[in-house]
């Protein structure tokens, strides 16, 4: 490899960078949308170095579902104070009772779906004409297909049959008034790339995704984490396993895998040496029906 | 590790995503989760059978038609390389996708059915491989089962594809007999061929030297974003945000600003937040001069030893991705990089005939899918190179003013 190369890990970074900045130098009212996961932990990583040091030219936004990991929560507030960022939080709670929502029933029941109506609002609320998020494309067939600049009309509805062509890295931002666009700065890293990259950065991530002790449901071969949100049956089989999170979305639909992996060595182990999609393994949310994503997308999803 | 992006191309039907899930399936690639979900999804085949095709084609209205609408992006790695494909649509109304898909890769695999030989699609698709310049090209005669393994077929469609390739200028051209159903000579080499003697697709997908892609010669960097803090302590830092799309920048180069003219030095470079005595291609950096020069966003910074050309005026082939016909005399928008212009396409010279390869002069209308020769005046100077001398600089996108959709690609001359 000659001294003019980079290793694959530097492409994707500098490609993200890249991104971020045409988001900045583009929109009026960008935002980032932090869940609290490793992916966003990632853009912030990489937000950090495309703007520094100056100020990031956008909020975090956080749709609080109010369904979180406690962990991820105090960690999302602790990286907000530490590099001194806006976060704005707007929860999901709020928007069921302002708007009347009807909440899903049932045993895990999940507000995944309410989340939409949540982030729209506060798309509007604030304006925002872009929302930068840590999607990326391996994660899921729909997402396979998504551009990196991805517009959706006023009501958030991607259509996937009418996407605007995306040539080279030249993006094309221009909306007309009440759209926005999503924009997925690692869109082509896989879940072993983010890993490699934590590692080699050195970023701090929610204790969650350690090996730890935890009580958990097990259902149908899933780990599900205790707690308020989920109905207990008299049938249920309770255990306490040592555990980790391959992907932390809400506790009601995001699954634990068992693990003894207490380091970022350890997982990049197992990841690498894993038979099962990280969606495959740790979300029930994905499994109601074939397009579940496509469809929520479709809807004004992320 | 390196990294090879490639796209699969060719007219509908001849088994694009049939090959990549093959591709992947025989790499091991696939996780049992969507190998599932595949069998699950698979109801057209036998029992046991699964269609490889639905890994790539994930939209519900792809599943329902048989059909690849838009570009599928799969990763896959070798102990070798890494991948990322691109799984393009072959059906003619969807011909801006597979533009969208090829405009970032390094190669292109163009299928070709056996059976049918060369067709308008597989011709198509071929002019934009060579529009797009896409470096290295492999022609897949795919579906050899079909045609009893045969050598005389494949050696057919050999001498037919390499007068298209001779007409086109493509210039890495290799060829390979497959069958993506039955994964012969995808992944490993097969006993049903035994006439061919050439490496595996996969063999040659980890072998194909990738060095010379980048130009490390002429230095372009557009500016971004500035950075200002115009914070106490960083009170007169201001800082040109950009990725470096070619070249190789030093401290203390000297520089000038396009497309005013001004001329400075290099004062300083970070890269992720350190200063570096150089940077490179493709790196995002942070570049700050010696003069105090008014710079903003779509302003391209080169170095003094090469430079672009600076004109209001640019002659491009365009590929036109609009269902409303382009009008000359319209006002578009020019975007070449972060620099976007008003513009209007003054003149339409020809348009290529996708069956004679020829150029037919003065066309009566420019249609959806067509590719035809263009001068685009600009309302101020843009700088570019030609699009065939360095992809980086000389590949712009035409905005509609009004839609704001992406309406043409540009490959200046
Ligand atoms: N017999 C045989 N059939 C094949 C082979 N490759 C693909 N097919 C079949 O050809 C049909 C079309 O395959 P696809 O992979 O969907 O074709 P495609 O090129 O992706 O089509 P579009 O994306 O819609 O342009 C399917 O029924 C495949 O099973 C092959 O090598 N041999
Ligand atoms: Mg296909």
């Amino acid at each position: 490899m000659s001294a003019y190369r980079l290793d694959y890990l530097d492409q994707l970074e500098s490609e993200a960078i890249h991104i971020m900045r045409e988001v900045a130098g583009q929109f009026e009212k960008p935002a980032l949308l932090f869940s609290g996961g490793k992916d966003s932990i990632t853009l912030v990583h990489l937000a950090l170095k495309a703007f520094r040091p100056g100020k990031f030219p956008f909020p975090l936004v956080h749709i609080d579902t109010g369904h979180n990991f406690p962990e991820a929560l105090q960690f999302r507030d602790e990286l907000a104070a530490t590099i001194g960022e806006k976060l704005v939080v707007r929860k999901v709670e709020d928007t069921i009772k302002s708007r009347q929502l009807t909440e899903p029933k049932g045993k895990f029941a999940s507000r995944n779906a309410l989340q939409t109506y949540t982030l729209l609002d506060t798309i509007e609320e604030f304006g925002f004409d872009a929302c930068i998020g840590g999607a990326r494309r391996d994660e899921e067939k729909a997402r396979a297909k998504e551009r990196i600049f991805s517009v959706r009309d006023e009501f958030g509805q991607w259509n996937p049959k009418l996407q605007r062509p995306e040539l080279w890295n030249t993006y094309n931002g221009r909306i007309s008034k009440g759209e926005n666009v999503r924009v997925f700065p690692i869109s082509n890293w896989t879940e072993l790339d983010i890993w490699n990259y934590i590692k080699r950065e050195n970023i701090a991530l929610p204790s969650i995704y350690f090996a730890h002790e935890r009580t958990v449901l097990e259902h149908e071969g899933q780990l599900i984490a205790l707690s308020e949100f989920i109905q207990l049956d008299d049938t249920d089989s309770i255990v306490t396993k040592k555990v980790r999170y391959r992907t932390v979305g809400d506790m009601t639909c995001t699954a634990a895998v068992e693990s003894s992996a207490s380091g970022i060595d350890d997982i990049i182990r197992e990841i690498t040496a894993t038979k099962t999609s990280e969606r495959g393994e740790t979300r029930i949310d994905d499994k109601v029906s074939e397009a579940a994503m496509e469809d929520r997308k479709k809807n004004g999803y992320f | 590790m390196d990294l090879l992006r490639f796209i699969t191309a060719g007219s509908v039907d001849d088994g694009k995503s049939t090959l990549i899930g093959r591709l992947l399936f025989d790499s091991k690639s696939i996780m049992i989760d969507h190998l599932e979900a595949l069998e699950k999804q698979s109801k057209n085949k036998e029992d046991g059978e699964i269609d490889l095709a639905l890994l790539t084609d994930g939209l519900r209205a792809e599943r329902e038609q048989g059909i690849t609408i838009d570009v599928a992006y799969k990763y896959f790695a070798t102990p070798k390389r890494k991948f990322i494909i691109a799984d393009a649509p072959g059906h003619i109304q969807y011909t801006r996708n597979m533009v969208t898909g090829a405009s970032n890769s390094d190669l292109a695999i163009i299928l070709v059915d056996a059976r049918h030989g060369v067709v308008e699609q597989t011709r198509r698709h071929s002019i934009i491989t060579s529009l797009l310049n896409i470096p290295h090209v492999v022609v897949a005669i795919n579906k050899m089962d079909l045609v009893d393994f045969s050598q005389d077929v494949y050696n057919n469609i050999v001498i037919d594809y390499a007068e298209v390739a001779k007409k086109l200028g493509l210039k890495d051209v290799r060829y390979i007999p497959i069958s993506a159903l039955n994964g012969d000579n995808i992944v490993a080499k097969t006993a049903a061929l035994t006439w061919y003697e050439g490496p595996s697709l996969l063999d040659i997908l980890e072998t194909v030297e990738l060095a010379d892609d980048i130009d490390l010669e002429k230095a372009r960097f557009p500016v971004q974003y500035v950075i200002r803090p115009q914070t106490e302590e960083l009170h007169d830092y201001r800082g040109y945000a950009g990725k470096i799309n070619s070249g190789i920048y030093k401290k203390g180069d000297a520089v000038t600003i396009l497309p005013a003219g001004f001329s400075s030095t290099i004062k300083a470079i970070e890269h992720n937040g350190k200063e570096v005595d150089e940077a490179f291609a493709p790196q995002s950096v942070v570049i700050h001069l010696e003069d105090d020069i008014d710079i903003s966003r779509g302003d391209l910074i080169v170095k003094n030893d090469n430079r672009p050309k600076v004109s209001n005026e640019v002659e491009a082939l365009l590929c036109w991705m609009d269902h409303k016909a382009l009008v000359p005399g319209n006002k578009y928008l020019l975007q070449i990089n972060s620099k976007q212009v008003r513009s209007v396409v003054k003149e339409v010279s020809y348009k290529l005939d996708v069956h004679s390869l020829e150029q037919i002069a003065s066309p009566e209308t420019v249609a959806l899918n067509d590719i035809v020769k263009v001068t685009i005046k600009t309302a101020s100077p843009v700088a570019y190179d030609a699009y065939q001398e360095l992809r980086t600089n000389g590949g712009a996108i035409l905005i509609d003013e009004t839609s704001h959709v992406t309406v043409g690609a540009c490959m200046i001359q």
